[in-house]
């Protein structure tokens, strides 16, 4: 996973490079928690463009994280979501709340 | 007609079969939906009717090591079986299995709110697959047998051209 933090927008990207499941989710969880307390950032970006997979443990990771950062009055998006992934996130409701964003430069978007 | 689509059926019932077993450790869970996947490929899936069938054996194996065996070591078997167009994936285990199959499988319900867990492991197998049945007894271990149908070429052929037809 690769992290990048804008420090002038406070903005904390998230790039997860492997497939997401009950087993890698542990790692990306620990990691992800670690830069969110270091950064305190406004909001978190979801990078999924490198994600090829994802099953219903990566829905309560990125559920979890989002209560971290809604706790530090925060918000997070997700962007370049593939369709059988975007598929997942629609059945469990998960876009009402962590939402997609159609341009992938967040700071255009604004 | 119908003789020939019956002798066609008979000819292709139970075409393939595979069966692997695997220690309940988490690194496991890529090597059996990635086992499964390679298999159902024969059947020429698309790229979507592929990745439910990932999905679903994920969700399926996760359930057996988290809450089968509790993060225990015990063996997990996963057999697949082809009929016709049809995936049959059937993964059990030896665990302690379910109380009640219903609230289990209700939308949101999960037995370790403290792991993080969505609740929605069977809720994505049941819409994902075309079938997907549960049985379990307490302290003998939980079997589920999941179908999925594969579109022949055919008639994926023959949507696009119905589709393409409609554009024009």
């Amino acid at each position: 996973m690769k992290v990048n933090y804008d420090e002038e927008e406070k903005l904390l990207t998230f790039e997860i490079t492997e497939e997401i499941d009950h087993h890698t989710t542990e790692k990306i969880r620990r990691k992800m928690d670690y830069e969110i307390q270091r950064f305190i950032p406004r909001k978190i970006i979801f990078d999924f463009n490198q994600v090829t997979f994802m099953d219903s443990a990566g829905i309560g990771m990125l559920i979890g994280r989002y209560k971290v950062i809604k706790m530090l009055g925060g918000s997070a998006e997700l962007i370049n979501v593939k369709p059988s992934i975007k598929k997942i996130f629609e059945m469990c409701g998960v876009l009402k709340i962590i939402p997609i964003r159609k341009l992938s430069n967040p700071k255009i978007a604004g | 007609m119908f003789l020939y689509i019956m002798q066609n059926n008979m000819k292709n019932l139970y075409d393939n079969e595979m069966k692997i077993e695997f220690v309940s450790k988490s690194n496991n869970e890529a090597f059996a939906r990635i086992s499964v996947a390679a298999f159902a490929s024969q059947l020429d899936p698309t790229i979507e009717e592929l990745a439910d069938i990932k999905t679903a054996v994920s969700e399926a194996v996760t359930n057996s090591i988290i809450h089968g065996y509790e993060d225990s070591e015990g063996i997990i078997s996963v057999t697949c079986k082809i009929f016709a167009n049809t995936v049959v994936i059937e993964i059990s285990d030896n665990g302690k299995g379910i109380e009640n199959v219903d609230i289990a499988k209700e939308p949101l319900y999960t037995s370790k709110p403290d792991l993080e867990r969505s609740g929605m492991g069977f809720t994505i197998m049941e819409s994902f697959m075309d079938d997907l049945d549960v049985e379990s007894i307490l302290g003998l271990g939980t079997k589920v047998t999941m179908k999925k149908i594969i579109k022949s070429k055919e008639e994926k052929k023959s949507e696009g051209k119905v589709f393409s037809s409609f554009r024009l």
